[in-house]
């Protein structure tokens, strides 16, 4: 039970990170419409800003806590700037076009991103500072580390924050008002590119957190390393109803433990040998308590597609996508 | 909008990143006729392939050092070949540790008609490679590959000057049983050539030694999160881990493990064995038991650890005394027939009998290192140390092995 638990508590942190990656896929898509997928490599350069700020400062002394916190700043900073540079060059001209022209756009801008990133960051797998001293909590025989704890708690108050600014604030009017319908919105008074250009840059910024998070808990950065996440992100926002921003939320966290409790348990499940019948079959591999393992944890990968699949096929609007009306 | 709109949006995207994916084009694998006259300026082409890119490019730059300073050396004592005197030029090729670019850039050396290779830096790149030299008879020399398959494929061309995995696989599994004794050891992979190999021997080994081993774990050469694996392993409470993989995944792997309290002693082969593994684990690396094959960089001859230092300004990483090795193996083989052509030298480099950076070097009859060393490694206050070397079946320690040198 208690590898259970350490299964599922890994699934919170990593469905965390995938949940606060893709609140910035669903609230664009929301809007526009538009599969913003940039919106990974925007997440790498937030983890490579923040690495780059925390290696130079680290050498003037200030507490760790200090650093990480200037190291987010700086890399929210630099994401929302990207968040607006793109939406004003790639998508903004092709607002109106056919919705299949500012999704290649988004691939190229994905690709141009991480190649910028290249340049700046080399190919190398960077070790992230590791500034803060990790501390271990043990409970019901799992362990728990300070990180992962304020990675999850950090992504419960995002997700308070963004509500409270959809719901309560007159951005986030404007911001439902345009999702509902960005024409009559315009007719309204609503200044509906400044709405879209809020949504890219508050997307970007909630992308720097996630950024540092990955970098922060597992101590590497890579110029790839968006790509993937970016993909998983999305499949979490599609698994949640993509543009329902509590969805995001739900089907991040799901994604994670779905892919935190299948990669711990594909191994053993697929062993032929558990197998009565299949195990007399394959007497040599088996005898002596051998193992014929057919799918190993290295597929770990590959849990967020088949979910991605499933619920396309079988839940396109996916968990709590009924309320296709109320997108924002 | 309707969703069947949305998942046809989905389905032209993965078709278009499908079809980029499938954009890169894979090289003819046609064979050269084996000639190789030395152009009229007698410069001869010396082929170093290695990644200069990517996860392990500061081995790779390493590797290429080593090279690089032998055949400035052979420059400097104004070699003649033939009569005439001979200008060396390193042809240095990234391969980014990528099987696919692997064979692109050998065949590229292959047309460039260089007179022999040293590399490729990883086993996954060296094998598919091979072929291409062998059928245009280019000798190719790894300081690093150390996967069997390498020389098991009966290449004529073919040699290194380390050693094999089924000798560095048994080697830190024997350490790791007698000085340990472990009870239960985890052995994890990451997929590749390399990985898989080293994995098997260490499991082999375990095996023999009467020490249980669970049912083998996987990764990828790009995992970062190993936490569901390690959470797994942690429920069978293992003495040891073994990992078969690079540093790039080996860092997160041992800090991870840490965090979740796994308290077994970390062991991994030479993909994993460097200083990179403290930045790489942070703390977490403290303690960790590595192997490298052949002899620590720090156990080279003084002259080729002066002169590295002396040129590039930092201690060599890893293979570059080897790769030094191999690069003056090849020269020496051509002084010595006095032709940098392949067929005429490649005789004399199967014969060879050479003393350099590394020891003594002769080949086998397959092209491995005679009596290959394999160092085996602790970290400890964030550097690696050598604590004993193995050789041909024996142990000793490490101060031991030095004083066997000669003093280093």
């Amino acid at each position: 039970m208690d590898i259970f638990l350490q299964q599922v508590i890994n699934g919170l942190t990593l469905g965390s990170v995938y949940a606060v990656v893709a609140l910035g896929y669903t609230m664009v898509y929301g809007i526009i419409q538009l599969i913003n997928f940039a919106h990974g490599e925007v997440v790498m350069i937030g983890a490579m800003v923040a690495f780059s700020v925390i290696t130079t400062l680290a050498a003037a002394g200030l507490p760790p806590l200090a650093l990480v916190l200037l190291g987010v700043a700086c890399a929210m900073v630099v994401c929302m700037l990207v968040g607006y540079g793109v939406e004003r060059l790639a998508y903004r001209p092709l607002r109106g076009a056919p919705r299949l022209a500012p999704l290649i756009t988004a691939i190229g801008v994905s690709i141009i991103l991480q190649h910028v990133a290249m340049l700046v960051w080399t190919r190398n797998v960077i070790a992230f500072p590791q500034i803060i001293k990790i501390e271990l909590y043990t409970f019901g025989g799992a362990t728990i580390t300070n990180v992962q704890l304020a990675i999850v708690v950090l992504c419960v108050v995002i997700m308070a924050g963004l509500a409270g600014l959809v719901y309560r604030t007159r951005l986030g009017a404007a911001m439902r008002a345009t999702a509902q319908n960005s024409k009559v919105a315009g007719l309204m008074g609503i200044d509906v590119n400044r709405v879209i250009a809020a949504t890219f840059v508050i997307g970007a910024a909630l992308g720097a957190v996630a950024g540092v998070m990955v970098g922060t808990y597992y101590g590497i950065a890579q110029y790839t390393m968006g790509s993937i996440l970016g993909l998983k992100a999305f499949a979490a926002a599609v698994l949640g109803g993509i543009g329902n921003i509590p969805g995001a939320m739900v089907g991040g966290v799901l994604l994670g433990v779905v892919e935190a409790l299948g990669a711990g348990y594909i191994g053993d499940l697929t062993d032929l040998c558990r197998y009565g019948w299949l195990a007399s079959l394959l007497d040599e591999r088996c005898a002596q308590g051998g193992h014929f393992i057919l799918f190993g944890s290295n597929y770990q990968d590959v849990f967020a597609f088949v979910v991605l699949i499933l619920v396309l096929v079988f839940r396109p609007s996916g968990l709590l996508g009924e309320r296709v009306g109320d997108r924002a | 909008m309707t969703q069947v709109k949305f998942g046809s949006i989905i389905l032209a995207a993965a078709v278009a990143a499908a079809l980029a994916a499938c954009g890169e084009q894979k090289p003819a694998p046609k064979a050269e006729a084996a000639k190789a006259p030395p152009p009229p300026s007698m410069e001869i082409k010396i082929g170093h392939v290695a990644p200069l890119t990517g996860g392990i490019a500061h081995l790779g730059k390493d590797n290429e050092n080593g090279a690089r300073l032998a055949i400035e050396e052979a420059n400097a004592a104004k070699i003649k070949i033939d009569g005439k005197e001979v200008k060396f030029v390193l042809v240095a090729e990234d391969d980014q540790a990528d099987p696919k670019v692997g064979t692109t850039v050998a065949q590229k050396l292959v047309d460039a008609k260089v007179a022999g290779v040293v590399g490729h830096l990883n086993s996954g790149t060296s094998i598919p490679a091979s072929p291409l030299y062998s059928q245009a008879g280019i000798p190719v020399i790894s300081g690093s590959a150390t996967n069997p398959k390498l020389t098991e494929q009966g290449f004529k061309t073919q040699f290194r000057v380390v050693a094999r995995d089924d000798q560095q696989g048994p080697a830190i599994a024997n350490f790791l049983a007698t000085e340990n004794k472990p009870k239960l050891v985890a052995v994890i992979d990451d997929a590749t050539a390399y990985g898989e190999g080293i994995a098997n021997e260490v499991e082999k080994t375990l095996k023999a030694a009467n020490v249980k081993v669970l049912p083998r774990e996987k990764g990828t050469d790009k995992t970062t999160d190993w936490k569901a694996v390690l959470t797994k392993l942690k429920g069978k409470a293992p003495d040891a881990v073994f990992y078969g993989g690079m540093d790039a995944t080996g860092g997160p792997l041992m800090k991870q493990g840490r965090e979740l309290g796994i308290k077994a002693v970390f062991s991994f082969g030479d993909g994993a064995c460097t200083d990179e593994m403290t930045k790489l684990a942070g703390p977490a690396a403290e303690g960790l038991l590595c192997s490298q094959a052949g002899i620590p960089p720090q156990a080279a001859s003084k002259a080729f650890l002066d002169a590295y230092k002396k040129k590039y300004n930092v201690d060599p990483i890893l293979y570059a005394p080897f790769t030094y090795d191999a690069t003056n193996l090849l020269i020496a083989a051509m002084k010595k027939v006095d032709s940098a052509d392949p067929a005429k030298y490649l005789p004399e480099l199967a014969k060879s009998e050479f003393s350099g950076a590394t020891g003594k070097i002769a080949f086998d009859a397959k092209g491995d290192r005679k009596d290959a060393e394999i160092t085996i490694f602790t970290m400890k206050g964030g550097k690696i140390e050598p604590v004993a070397v193995v050789k041909g079946g024996s142990t000793m320690s490490y101060a031991d092995f030095l004083k066997s040198m000669g003093g280093g």
